[in-house]
């Protein structure tokens, strides 16, 4: 089988645990404003390619993630999920640590069976959780958020392991009383292991220059580093709202 | 050899080194004490360095006002011992000693060539004295002149096309590194009877070789007399071997200052001498007559010194050379052949220096890497690098197989076991100029007139590969014959009227020569190669009928993206123009090496090269080293580096080199934003608010 690549990524520090080999897939439902990588979109580009040779790049280079291993990101990988699910099994097949990023925009609540063979071979899914609130969800990324919120469920029904990532954008994601009701839901995820709090960069602007097309977020400023991290202290407070209510 | 023990060495474990010979790496692998640790000993500058690096940063404002050069000699000829003492602050400085009889006072070195001495003098405002640039152009013939009586009209025009570039012809080769250590160890009256000795041991048979060697060894120990006196012009008596640490690095520097005053080389590397002064330094320690404190203070004085040397160069060498380097490389680190690593405490208090002195580009130190070093040495590397992005790192492992444990580098890559093994400098052929003379069949594609054979240029609107292939092989085998020749011309030489005096001193007799070449624009000629092979390149000729420049049509693998099918053009490129350089007689029997290591002056030679069918225009810098072209390795940095690493060190034994630079945001997330695993049982614990 083929999938629809982007590109890959050789030196990934940032898309999961040591260094790591990142595969972008091509196509995304997704029309997230701040996205950077809107070249990921269109499910016509990239090019084809499949599964061994993709491991074959990365086992060329194998010494160097001996900590790491393989990231699906993309665009957005779940859109392919046959492909997806074929590739994280040959790499489980050749012992390679496996990484999801993903929206979970995909998943379907109606049919969770689905999605079992995949989740079987994730090591790790690092859910993009954009909004908590519903109608601000649509409003950022044009989409409802239930899928993403019930696929993080699932993923502690089934025992993955989870990374929570979220972007902070002015004047969309700095509320910190949203920001801690976003932390008192995923403090309820069975299997929450991490958090990913990534002030909103811009970087991606010229790349909507160079498709001609305009920037979604105008002249919304970056946010800074500290703003991150208050907002990483007010999610926090949210998650400890929640085990502390559980317990 | 030696007939006692010497008092000096009291304390130290007896072996080869003491009864046999010079033998400094016995003396090192017998009594050096492996360091696990990591940098908490560490020691901050005493008051004493910080007041006088507050000197130096006053001088090196002035030195900046006073538009590059502070003071210069336009009279004296430096030699060993042509200066009295120079100092900073004679009362403060641990270790001592200046090139001139003042710090940042520039010495007048002629020996390499006396017009180069004068525009020098002349870019700063400054005159040589009219008596000595009648002597040296009158009565002393110096290497630069030597060379252009030799130089036939082709090797002229390819040095002036740029074809073949960067030729100590002009200027010291360097590349030389002395043994230093040997002074601190054995003392120059040791060194001088094994000199002796050595001249005494010689074929008497009077052919060319054995003249010319018999007059080295000769002006080697006269080389050794001055060097005595060196120490006797600073108050020190350096006749014996030094009997404690500060002795010990006093008398290295010695030796190193000896060299530079002699010489001003393109490199002037230092070797190996962390883990050596380690062990003097130890044995004061064990002695308990010197503190932690003492020691790096000493080593931050010398680490001063080394960052002081200064030579007078003209804005052209500078041009070449991105800023006027000296090259003062350090070699730290490495594992010994019996697999014990030779990380010291020393190997941190060098590098502990770029905190005390703050960080700068000299000496270079340079980290021999090894997967076996010890962990807390690898992680404190790399907290420097981080600070201080000032480490250079060269891989042990491999270099290890074919020089053992007591190797260093010379400039940026040239390994060569210290005392044993020198270089004659080689400078570089243009390869990605050559493809281009390929094409026009010799005619320089930027001065328009015919420089390598009238071979046949190519035909046709497009290029053919393999017929691209086939006249690119016959131009490098011009290329290469031409370059062996021309710097046999040079070495020859610089041997006759800039010998290294002192620098030989320090070697043994029957040295092994590595006869250095080098190649500049690898990628760019693999990059050509591939678009011609895979893609369509279109010649576009002027009215002359020389290709000018190409039209690539269609998407080609380009160098850099861990791709065999771009890499592997590059990988036969090297071993190609290699085996082409073997054929050749090289002078002194000198072993032909290769380098791939132009780091700075790939900006010029890209000034001097036209547009090649990669897509590169004229002008457009070539990459350094060998580095994949600017911007077109686009799948990461190990694919990058997956792609350099290709290259066959066997092929490229005098090094590799690959200019890596990265944001810090990419090596990993900023711990501050970035929780990692999350401690859900302390977020469920009761009490304050946790900051995770």
């Amino acid at each position: 089988m083929e999938g629809r690549i982007h590109s890959t990524e050789s030196f990934g520090t940032v898309d999961g645990p040591g260094v790591r080999f990142v595969i972008f897939f091509q196509g995304c439902p997704m029309r997230c404003l701040y996205c950077h990588n809107p070249d990921t979109w269109d499910v016509q580009g990239g090019h084809p390619e499949t599964a061994d040779a993709l491991l074959e790049a990365f086992a060329h280079n194998r010494p160097f993630y001996k900590n790491g291993g393989i990231t699906a990101t993309g665009g957005e990988p779940m859109l392919q999920l046959d492909f997806l699910t074929e590739l994280f099994t040959k790499a489980k097949a050749r012992g390679i640590h496996t990484c999801l990023d993903t929206s979970g925009i995909c998943y379907d609540p109606a049919q969770p069976a689905h999605f079992d063979a995949l989740l079987a071979v994730t090591d790790l899914v690092m859910l993009d959780i954009k909004h908590i609130d519903d109608k601000r969800h649509r409003a950022l990324t044009g989409h409802s958020n239930a899928r993403i919120l019930a696929f993080a469920e699932r993923l502690g029904e089934k025992g993955v392991p989870v990374w929570i990532r979220h972007v902070i954008v002015p004047g969309w994601t700095d509320d910190p009383a949203e920001q801690e009701q976003l932390g008192f839901f995923i403090g309820g995820l069975q299997t929450l292991k991490g958090l990913d709090v990534l002030p909103y960069h811009d970087m991606g602007r010229a790349k909507y220059e160079a498709l001609g097309m305009p920037y979604p977020l105008g002249d919304t400023p970056p946010a800074d580093k500290e703003t991150a991290v208050q907002a990483k202290q007010h999610i926090l407070q949210g998650i400890r709202k929640r085990l502390r209510a559980q317990t | 050899m030696f007939k006692e023990f010497a008092p000096e060495w009291e304390g130290f474990a007896p072996g080869r080194w003491s009864n046999s010979g010079i033998n400094v790496r016995d003396f090192i692998q017998k009594n050096y004490t492996p360091y696990d640790g990591d940098g908490s000993f560490l020691c901050g500058p005493t008051e004493a360095t910080r007041s006088l690096w507050d000197q130096v940063m006053e001088l090196a404002k002035q030195e900046r006002e006073a538009g590059g050069v502070l003071d210069m000699d336009t009279k004296i000829i430096s030699t060993i011992t042509s200066h009295g003492p120079g100092y900073l602050n004679k009362g403060l400085e641990k270790i001592v000693g200046f090139q001139t009889d003042k710090p940042f006072k520039r010495a007048l070195q002629p020996f390499g060539g006396i017009r180069m001495a004068q525009q020098a003098c002349k870019e700063y405002g400054y005159t040589v004295d009219p008596e000595v640039v009648e002597i040296f152009t009158k009565y002393r013939k110096t290497h630069n002149q030597g060379v252009f009586d030799a130089y036939t009209p082709e090797m002229r025009l390819a040095r002036k096309s740029a074809i073949l570039t960067g030729l100590p012809d002009a200027y010291g080769r360097g590349r030389i590194i002395g043994d230093y250590r040997r002074i601190a160890l054995y003392g120059v009256d040791r060194l001088i009877e094994d000199k002796e000795h050595q001249k005494a041991t010689h074929f008497v048979r009077m052919t060319a070789e054995n003249i010319q060697l018999r007059e080295e060894l000769s002006e080697q120990i006269r080389a050794l007399g001055e060097l005595k006196e060196l120490g006797n012009i600073y108050g020190f008596d350096i006749s014996r071997p030094a009997k404690n640490a500060r002795e010990a690095v006093q008398w290295l520097y010695f030796g190193y200052l000896a060299a530079v005053k002699e010489q001003n080389g393109a490199a002037m590397s230092l070797g190996r001498t962390s883990t050596f002064l380690d062990i003097f330094i130890q044995r004061d320690l064990d002695r308990g007559i010197i503190t932690e404190s003492e020691a790096q203070e000493l080593i931050d004085h010398f680490i001063m010194k080394l960052r002081l040397v200064k030579f007078a160069r003209t804005p052209e060498y500078n041009a070449l050379f991105s800023g006027d380097p000296t090259w003062v490389t350090e070699s730290i680190g490495g594992v010994s052949v019996d697999g014990q690593h030779m990380v010291t405490k020393n190997s941190f208090r060098y590098l502990n220096t770029l905190n005390n002195l703050g960080t700068a580009p000299e000496p270079n130190m340079t980290v021999l890497w090894s997967t076996k070093l010890p962990p807390k040495f690898k992680r404190f590397c790399a907290e420097m690098s981080i600070k201080t992005s000032s480490i250079q790192y060269e891989n042990d492992d491999l270099m290890r197989v074919t020089h053992g444990d007591d190797y260093a580098i010379a400039c940026c890559v040239s390994s060569m076991v210290v005392g044993k093994e020198m270089q004659f400098f080689g400078a570089r052929a243009n390869l990605a100029k050559c493809l281009l003379y390929a094409i026009n069949g010799g005619v320089d594609e930027v001065m328009k007139v015919q420089v390598g054979p009238k071979y046949r240029p190519v035909v046709g609107d497009y290029l053919d590969y393999d017929d691209v292939m086939d006249k690119y092989d016959q131009m490098m085998e011009w290329l290469a014959g031409l370059y062996v020749n021309t710097l046999n011309v040079i070495h020859y030489m610089h041997d006759k009227y800039c010998y290294e005096r002192l620098q030989m001193a320090l070697h043994d007799r029957d040295v092994k020569r590595y006869f250095a070449t080098g190649i500049a624009g690898l990628s760019v000629v693999a990059d050509s190669l591939s678009a011609i092979k895979y893609a369509k390149v279109k010649c576009i000729r002027d009215e002359n009928g020389i290709v000018v420049d190409y039209q690539v049509e269609g998407d080609f693998p380009k160098y850099g993206n861990d791709d065999d099918r771009v890499d592997q053009i590059a990988v036969d490129i090297v071993k190609m123009f290699m085996d082409k350089i073997r054929k050749h007689h090289t002078y002194r029997g000198g072993i032909p090496t290769m380098s791939i290591l132009t780091i700075t002056s790939n900006v010029v030679y890209g000034k001097k090269t036209g547009n090649t069918p990669d897509g590169r225009k004229h002008g457009v810098p070539l990459a350094p080293g060998a580095n994949p072209m600017h911007g077109r390795d686009t799948h990461g940095a190990v694919a990058s580096l997956s792609s350099v690493s290709k290259l066959p060190f066997r092929h490229a034994q005098d090094g590799i080199s690959n200019t890596f630079s990265i944001i810090p945001d990419a090596l990993g997330k900023d711990p501050k934003i970035f929780s990692g695993e999350l401690d859900l049982d302390a977020l469920r614990g009761e009490g304050e608010d946790i900051d995770n």
